[in-house]
């Protein structure tokens, strides 16, 4: 089984909003061993001027994992999971994230490369807020293995 | 009002800080972050797939390798209100989790572009596991209001 390579192009339906919660932001940074005094102390963040605590920078994954599960649970996508690994990761922010947020995020396939018996499947999250103003854009590589 | 990156210089070196991954962290990673592959948990899996061991989560490693950053800008050395608004990493090698004695990842953060202009620096970071670097192209963008 290889990756379909007309996934390249294709937006799937945005993924029902996600509400992030103070203490999901404080669980990701513990288990990042985080010591932000923004992340996982609201009083710290709100004296920082944040209505409440900031998340991480690498937190937004939280939320791609939604879409990236659309991607993977395609029928025809073609994606083994036991065979993907990460090649290649970006955010990048208009804001940080804070808790509260209610997050909407859509994703769009952005290339699939083929290279030495491997795929290589790049996927872009937007995230917008509840108002509709862009958060950040969360982009990933993951190269799919193939049979040896 | 000097931009808040004035006092930063190319090549300096702002953070540097080791972490001891276990697999007790890949267990709380996976439940905090929502991703169960079972390569990050399993050696059967990881085997059956033909990896050296049970892996560590790229996101593992690329959310730790930023948080001397993080630290350095809620610190006093720099002003308040800067922080990341870019991070990207290409994950190079992975991080085999040693199912007893964990495994160790040196960060060092280095200052790699600074532009008053826009008020932002670049911070390069290098992150070694069994002196061997795992992330390639690790650039944080910094910024401040």
């Amino acid at each position: 089984m290889s990756v379909n390579p007309e996934l390249q192009g294709r937006s799937f339906p945005s993924v029902s909003p996600y509400l992030v919660g103070r203490e999901k932001i404080r669980e990701f940074a513990r288990a990042t061993s985080s010591t932000s005094r923004l992340s996982l102390d609201p009083e710290a963040a709100r004296a920082a001027g944040f209505r409440d605590v900031v998340a991480p920078p690498t937190f937004a994954i939280v939320v791609q994992e939604a879409t990236l599960q659309q991607l993977l649970a395609a029928p025809d996508a073609g994606i083994d999971f036991a065979r993907v690994v990460h090649g290649d990761q970006r955010f990048s922010y208009s804001r940080p994230i804070v808790a509260g947020d209610e997050l909407t995020a859509t994703l769009t396939v952005a290339s699939v490369k083929s290279l030495g018996g491997h795929s290589m499947v790049t996927a872009e999250s937007v995230m917008v807020d509840g108002e509709g103003e862009h958060v950040v854009t969360t982009t990933s590589t993951l190269v799919v293995r193939g049979d040896e | 009002m000097s931009a808040a990156v004035a006092g930063l210089e190319v090549g300096q070196i702002v953070a540097e800080q080791d972490f001891t991954l276990t697999r007790d962290s890949l267990v709380r990673y996976a439940g905090a972050s929502g991703d169960f592959n079972p390569i990050h948990y399993r050696d059967d899996v990881a085997a059956s797939v033909g990896l050296p061991g049970v892996l560590a989560h790229g996101m593992l490693t690329m959310g730790t390798a930023v948080q001397p950053v993080v630290s350095w800008l809620e610190g006093d050395a720099v002003p308040a209100g800067g922080w990341v608004s870019d991070y990207q990493v290409r994950f190079t090698r992975p991080v085999v989790v040693d199912p007893a004695h964990g495994a160790v990842l040196t960060v060092t953060a280095k200052v790699g572009q600074v532009d008053p202009e826009a008020n932002t620096a670049r911070v390069d970071l290098t992150v070694t596991f069994e002196g061997a670097t795992v992330l390639g192209k690790a650039q944080v963008r910094v910024a401040w209001a």
